[in-house]
């Protein structure tokens, strides 16, 4: 047991790995944390300014707004896509070339790149060329998503609900795909309505499948950026621009680096605190199921 | 409760039967009495499950009827046969806990909360399950599980029959033995038709009045384990009942005597008639182990053979010899006396069944 060599230049073995992970990680966000605490003139007039960059932030009311849409915008996302994307899985054929055919289908929505799936709903908005805009201002609706701010969040949401459903719904698929087709028997033999398979059978056996995908859609969400950009640019005024967009507008628009440097650390602190906070509650209320520690 | 009857029954889970072995079941016709407890016993493959689940309703069968107290039931789905059916594997409802997953069927059925409590209670009294009733059912044991699943079925008083899958697969063996006589007992108070399914036939003998042994797709004896036992109707139940399975010497009729390969065998005057008789090349004599006795030295009508092993189980002997190059058994009682490697056996005449194309011919015993 005691024959165990002390020698401190192991610790070099682990050089590699701290240098793959300095350059994939630390040193990026160690710029944005420079960049956070000084006032960047020009090269060589630097003044540092400690937080007020992020006093600033904190307290600048255009982005409290963006913030408050930000959230009002995933979390009307995920109350639609969720049982949107469960009740599309269980109408979803279960064998045989429909089942494949299905899921084709519905994937496709997820293979078009983010920028590309903005022009599309631009175009299909247009009142001039547009299928939708058109025919909804032949029916006599007074649709525009330049000017009424009501009309583009409707759209941004149909959007994000038209993009990324059917992640929610193949996620919801596979889930319900292992379940063992004896617990559908035993519930036929004990007569449970298809309310009470839902209930008790589906919807337990979804749970973890559902923590991930309220998850990923949730922080994608959050981060929403370029589908938006392309359909109203933020607009009508500032009615759908969220924190992504404020974000690159104060940093690539106006070049304020510290500003946008601060602000950019407490967007990837919120993210990260939403995140850790859902996912412990949702371990939490697992266990709260559990008392006994299923010894 | 009721008598469940299969009127020329088969199933094959191919579209377009063609042959004998295209089926799982191959036409059959048989009768559960109501309140009978009954097992099916076969092989793993043999139809068991399908036939099970065709009683059920899970399945409906391809050809034939299903009666119910003489209604046909073939569409009938199982929720609306009123029939309970415990599984291999435990199904539990995890989210509830276990009081509410033994009350689940009743609710289901609209049943007053005052008359599910009292039932819940006295089922989960008889499976020894009152001390979890406030729990998850996802905590408990694997038998406890198995236990709420079964207790699912027991909990519905009126149903018509209750069938088990091999519930017991996953029961640790002392438990098995006590659930078994739970089954029973539950059995005995409610007088409820049950049929097991199992390839165990201890299992099987320990719980049924009457065993249906099943062998490639068809029963191929219906009776109580005794008759198993002492009657085999078809080769493969002298086989497969029994512990080691019967003997079984094929034979033919030259010139008066019952040859056994080349060896002319010592059977009496009746024997040598029936096989006379049969008119097939598929003659086939069986002996149980139990009814071979085996000496030193030569005896009347004995045959010599060549010991192969000898193993003491405690109350018996497995004596193992060959004859004619072909392997046999024979028990021998406790305190036999001492077998050398040549040594001859006398195959008791009044014991030898007598088999053609595999099915049990009488013999005209005089």
């Amino acid at each position: 047991m005691n024959n165990k060599v002390l020698n401190n230049r192991a610790w070099l073995l682990v050089l590699p790995m701290l240098v793959l992970v300095a350059f994939s990680a630390i040193i990026p966000l160690m710029t944005v944390v420079n960049y956070s605490v000084q006032d960047v003139l020009g090269p060589n007039a630097r003044f540092f300014t400690g937080t007020e960059w992020f006093h600033s932030i904190l307290n600048d009311s255009a982005l409290r707004d963006a913030f408050v849409r930000q959230i009002l915008f995933s979390l009307t996302i995920l109350a639609i896509q969720v049982p949107l994307g469960i009740g599309i899985a269980l109408i979803m054929p279960k064998r045989g070339w429909q089942a494949s055919a299905v899921l084709i289908l519905i994937t496709l929505p997820l293979l078009i790149p983010w920028n590309v799936v903005g022009s599309i709903w631009q175009i299909f908005t247009r009142g001039d060329i547009g299928l939708m805009g058109y025919g909804l201002r032949e029916l006599g609706i007074n649709y525009n998503i330049t000017r009424n701010s009501g009309d583009a969040w409707a759209t941004s949401i149909g959007m994000d609900v038209w993009h990324w459903t059917p992640l929610v719904a193949m996620l919801c698929y596979s889930g319900l795909r292992s379940i063992p087709e004896a617990y559908y028997q035993a519930a036929r033999i004990d007569r449970a309505s298809k309310w009470a398979i839902f209930r008790y059978i589906q919807l337990p056996k979804l749970t973890n499948v559902l923590v991930i995908a309220v998850l990923l859609r949730f922080m994608h969400s959050f981060m929403i950026y370029a589908e938006h950009f392309v359909l109203t640019g933020g607009g009508p005024g500032s009615s759908t621009t969220f924190l992504s967009q404020s974000l690159a507008t104060m940093a690539i628009g106006q070049q304020d680096l510290g500003p946008s440097a601060a602000f950019s650390i407490i967007y990837f602190l919120v993210i990260l605190l939403v995140s850790w906070v859902f996912y412990t509650t949702i371990m939490h209320m697992q266990k709260d199921k559990n008392p006994h520690g299923g010894a | 409760m009721a008598e469940i009857t299969l009127k020329g029954l088969a199933h094959s889970y191919s579209k377009t039967p063609s042959s004998h072995s295209d089926y799982a079941i191959r036409q059959m016709d048989h009768v559960w009495h109501q309140g009978g407890a009954y097992a099916l016993l076969g092989p793993s493959g043999c139809g068991k499950s399908t036939l099970l689940n065709i009683i059920s309703g899970l399945l409906e069968p391809s050809e034939g009827d299903v009666l119910f107290d003489g209604h046909r039931v073939n569409e009938l789905p199982p929720e609306e046969r009123n029939i309970a059916q415990v599984f291999q594997f435990p199904v539990i409802y995890d989210t509830m806990t276990v009081y509410d997953n033994l009350a689940f069927p009743l609710r289901n059925m609209n049943t007053p909360e005052y008359k599910v409590d009292p039932k819940v209670r006295e089922i989960a009294d008889i499976l020894d399950l009152t001390p979890l009733l406030s729990r998850k059912a996802k905590t408990p044991t694997a038998d406890e599980k198995q236990k709420v699943s079964m207790g699912r079925g027991l909990v519905r008083v009126d149903v018509s029959a209750i069938l088990f899958d091999e519930p017991l697969t996953v029961i640790e063996p002392q438990l098995k033995w006590k659930l078994r006589r739970k089954l029973k007992e539950i059995h005995e108070r409610f007088n409820i038709t049950m049929i097991y399914v199992t390839h165990d036939q201890l299992e099987a003998s320990t719980f049924a009045d009457k065993i249906a042994v099943m062998y490639d797709g068809q029963v191929v004896q219906f009776g109580t384990p005794r008759e198993l036992f002492e009657k085999p109707a078809h080769t493969f139940v002298g086989y497969f009942i029994g512990s080691p399975g019967m003997n079984f010497l094929s034979v033919s009729h030259q010139a008066g005597k019952v040859m056994f390969g080349e060896l002319p065998l010592p059977v009496n005057e009746a024997v040598s008639r029936s096989v006379a008789a049969a008119g097939s090349s598929n003659i086939k004599l069986g002996i149980r182990p139990e009814f071979i006795t085996v000496s030193n030295s030569p005896e009347p009508n004995s045959v010599p053979i060549e010991v192969v092993n000898l193993q003491d189980l405690g109350t018996y002997s497995l004596l193992s010899f060959t004859l004619n190059g072909q392997l046999f058994k024979a028990r021998l009682p406790e305190g036999h006396a001492p077998v050398g490697d040549a040594a001859h056996a006398v195959f008791s005449d009044q014991h030898i069944a007598l088999y053609v194309d595999e099915y049990l011919v009488e013999i005209g015993h005089e």
